[in-house]
């Protein structure tokens, strides 16, 4: 069976395309909190260590990457769209949208909206930010994500139609990507992106790699929203700092916590730990395309030798489940639960090793702790798993630095990693196409490609959450990449800040949206 | 006095060429790091198309010697250029932070400089009692740990238990002085433990060697105190070796503090620097290393002057 989207009122093929209608995730709570104070209230000051970033770090949308850019972008500017701390896409600065035929796409734009400098929103604001991240000269990282987009064009002042290539049921989805940021038109044509926008705080000090200061807008459109007078964002790289600033009280919340320390840390008073179930995953990347991953039986091997369980309580210490070699994660809408889990089984890998020819072998893994906390031991556990099975597999740590450019997708057997998605479309299409850019376990399976296009444009959700299944299925049995488990975010709060309950799950900090979430308890 | 200006203007000279050395050995080491800026800056999002557009608007397509050579005209023209990367000018982004780098070391300098300097007269005055024993294994002790281990000690102590100082020291333009040094402290006391030992050990063996010569014999045999014999007759000929150890660790105190800033997330010259070079924005890791090569160059050459000046028989060696 195929888990269908939650019904929120009833979703069906009108519901689905129209605004407003939560198409949703599931629901995800938080762990129990120490401290709730039921309603928020204003004032205080709001002080974030965030992990990634540099001083070069700037406002600029389409260079954004690390948790730095993206938290600032949120706390200074809006989407078009948003997922809520419940996983649901809801309206943002565009209030409603529509499609007939999820190939043409109709936004109406919230009317009243002003910028920080006093200029009003408008549907030019909308498609000069959105044409930053297209076109031919574009250097964005989200280029790809807009790749399908044929046209956008203003219909009046407050609306935006966009015409797409082909049918994208999730299209809507996309626009609440961290990139899409909206920023304000300059007169010549230019997108002004020095961080003036729409958002709950006003940008008063940018001083990227040390501190970013904020004051609230008291013009912001969004209700019962920003309730911090005043906010800091603080780039701590080293995670001894931070977790040494949390414990002094120096910041009220950090991105990360070493989940060796974590235990620890939450046994202080004013300390809570969230732990937040989520997408983000690692991968051992397969060149399916050549000698010797290119036979499913040694990749089936592969996927018998690992013992994801012992992976997920020693390198996540619990805060993870395990996966099942698709990047559909529990969370996720369409996600298949009657598959059945794929178990650690050395005789079965045996068997399939056998099945591919080979007695034994030996093959070299890549891995970078940069990649996420702990992964050269999951590596490093892979290899102890997987001798029993007749497969040696020898630990290559590479340098963080450069590691994307020249090991990712370069070895035949290498370490990635992922960030969520808010659907399974966007993570399908962006790794596991057979045309997809970062196709890392150079997977190709013309059924699959089939179905993806198809689930895209499916407006029949019953159709739709059986085409979903049927990929994890492929995937799962075929596909290039081992996927051991879905990581929860984990990071700290000094219970002296208050939130709903509720955590966002598509990045940490309440979705990297703490500012405008969270309040002075 | 002639011949102290004459050896400044050719050690200023050779600074000046062994800048221009290590600007090329810092650009040629920044080309070899694998993987170029717009490779950096785009990370795992990265498509051949934008690599070519971001190349493109870097300017990374002309060749490096070119680009070497645009930065080199530059700077002969007192101009940084800007950073590869976030297209801020240079010398408003080093401002600052050298600025936050200097206060440090010199924060550290005025705690650690008398206090090597007076360990190191005691140590000699109580050769071989407990004093100098303590003396010793302490600062020894304290050069022996990690600078992080130092840190985290400090930490631990005076910020998580005593809550007396931050962890972290984040200084910005709007402290006042009474608020940077309460923030810099810590950080301060880290490198004064680190710094001490190497200072005191040379403050220590050269006046015991002067103790040991003759014109220092007929001081004590005219009567004069220890204190008297150390101070006035043994020290003013001690500090040409002294002052060189100083200037060594003050120039490390600027350029070797990357640890430290890290651990106390202080925003100064070095964590810019790892920033730079994880990015490869090679223009700031360019500017950062000059001015730390130019540190230990200016250091070195003041050190010099003044074990020249405290000693008149070096202005005439032949």
């Amino acid at each position: 069976m195929t888990t269908p989207l939650p019904k929120a009122g009833s979703v069906n093929r009108r519901g689905v395309l129209l605004g407003g209608a939560a198409v949703g995730a599931a629901v995800l709570t938080g762990m129990p909190n120490k401290l709730y104070a039921a309603t928020p209230q204003k004032g205080g000051l709001l002080r974030v260590a965030v992990a990634q970033g540099g001083s070069s770090d700037t406002l600029d949308p389409t260079t954004f990457s690390g948790s730095q850019q993206i938290f600032i972008g949120w706390t200074l500017r809006n989407n078009l769209t948003e997922i809520g701390s419940d996983g649901a896409l809801k309206p943002e600065l565009a209030e409603s949208w529509s499609s007939d035929d999820a190939q043409t796409w109709v936004f109406n734009l919230r009317k009243g909206v002003e910028f920080h400098n006093g200029k009003s929103l408008t549907a030019d604001d909308v498609i000069a930010s959105l044409n930053m991240h297209r076109g031919e000269d574009s250097k964005s990282g989200a280029k790809s994500l807009l790749a399908s987009v044929e046209s956008i064009v203003s219909e009046g002042e407050h609306a935006v139609k966009i015409t797409l290539t082909g049918k994208n049921a999730d299209f809507p989805f996309i626009l609440s990507d961290y990139h899409f940021n909206i920023c304000p038109e300059n007169p010549d044509g230019s997108v002004d992106v020095s961080g003036t926008g729409t958002g709950g705080y006003i940008l008063e000090e940018f001083n990227p790699g040390v501190r970013t200061r904020v004051r609230r807008n008291p013009n912001y459109w969004k209700a019962n929203s920003a309730h911090f007078d005043e906010g800091e964002i603080i780039l701590i790289n080293d995670p001894t700092a931070a977790t040494n600033a949390l414990v002094t009280g120096a910041v009220h919340a950090i991105e990360s916590s070493e989940y060796k320390t974590l235990a620890l840390l939450g046994r202080r008073p004013n300390i809570q730990v969230e732990s937040v179930p989520g997408g983000f995953h690692g991968t051992f990347a397969m060149n399916s395309a050549a000698a010797p991953f290119n036979n499913n039986d040694l990749r089936l091997a592969m996927k018998y030798a690992i013992d994801r369980q012992a992976i997920v309580d020693t390198v996540l210490k619990g805060h993870g489940v395990v996966a099942n070699d698709h990047p559909v994660s529990p969370s996720m809408p369409y996600h298949d639960a009657s598959i059945e889990q794929r178990a650690y089984d050395p005789d079965k890998a045996k068997f399939h090793l056998k099945k591919a020819g080979h007695d034994s072998l030996t093959m070299q893994l890549s891995v970078s702790d940069g990649l996420y906390a702990g992964a050269t031991d999951a590596v490093t556990l892979y290899r102890e798993h997987a001798g029993p099975s007749g497969l040696d597999i020898q630990v290559v740590r590479e340098p963080g630095d450069g590691y994307w450019s020249d090991v990712w997708m370069k070895k035949p057997l290498f370490s990635g990693s992922w960030g969520p998605r808010p659907v399974p479309d966007m993570i399908l299409t962006t790794a596991y196409a057979s045309s997809a850019d970062w196709n890392e376990g150079a997977f190709s399976n013309a059924r699959f490609d089939e179905l993806l296009l198809a689930a895209r444009g499916e407006l029949d959700e019953a159709k739709r959450g059986e085409m979903y299944g049927e990929m994890q299925r492929i995937l799962s049995d075929e596909g290039g990449s081992i996927i051991p488990f879905f990581r929860s975010y984990v990071y700290g709060r000094n219970t002296s800040i208050a939130h709903s309950g509720q955590l966002g799950s598509d990045w940490p900090l309440d979705g990297h949206r703490a500012m405008e979430r969270w309040w002075t308890a | 006095m002639h011949a102290v200006l004459k050896m400044v203007v050719q050690r200023v000279a050779l600074g000046v060429l062994t800048l221009l050395v290590v600007s090329a050995l810092v650009f040629i080491s920044v080309e070899f790091l694998p993987g170029d800026v717009a490779e950096q800056i785009l990370g795992q999002s990265a498509t051949p198309e934008t690599l070519a557009a971001l190349r493109d608007q870097l300017g990374l397509n002309t060749p490096p010697v070119e680009r070497y050579f645009d930065w080199l005209g530059g700077i002969l023209q007192g101009d940084f250029g800007q950073s590869v990367i976030s297209q801020r000018p240079i010398t408003e982004l080093l401002a600052q932070r050298l600025g936050n780098t200097l206060s440090l070391a010199l924060l550290a300098t005025l705690i650690s400089v008398p206090l090597a300097v007076g360990l190191g007269i005691l140590a000699a005055l109580k050769r071989n009692t407990w004093v100098d024993r303590t003396i010793n294994i302490g600062t020894l002790t304290a050069i022996s740990f990690p600078e992080y281990f130092v840190a985290y000690g400090l930490i631990l102590v005076f910020s998580v238990k005593l809550g007396w100082f931050p962890s972290i020291s984040i200084v910005s333009g709007t402290v006042t002085f009474a608020e940077r040094i309460h923030l810099t402290l810590l950080p301060s006391l880290t490198l004064t433990m680190i710094v001490t030992a190497h200072m005191m050990r040379m403050t220590r063996a050269s006046i015991i060697n002067l103790l040991a010569l003759p014109y220092v014999e007929m001081a004590r045999l005219k009567g004069a105190s220890q204190r008297r014999v150390v101070v006035v007759h043994a020290l003013p000929n001690a500090i040409a070796p002294i002052v060189n150890v100083i200037a060594l660790n003050i120039a490390y105190m600027i350029a070797g503090v990357v640890i430290v800033e890290v651990v106390f997330v202080y925003p100064g010259l070095g964590q810019l620097l790892v920033d730079s070079v994880a990015k490869r924005d090679v223009t700031v890791v360019q500017a950062a290393c000059l001015i730390f090569a130019s540190a230990f160059i200016i250091f070195n050459l003041v050190a010099d002057v003044i074990s020249i000046v405290s000693n008149p028989r070096l202005l005439h060696r032949k």
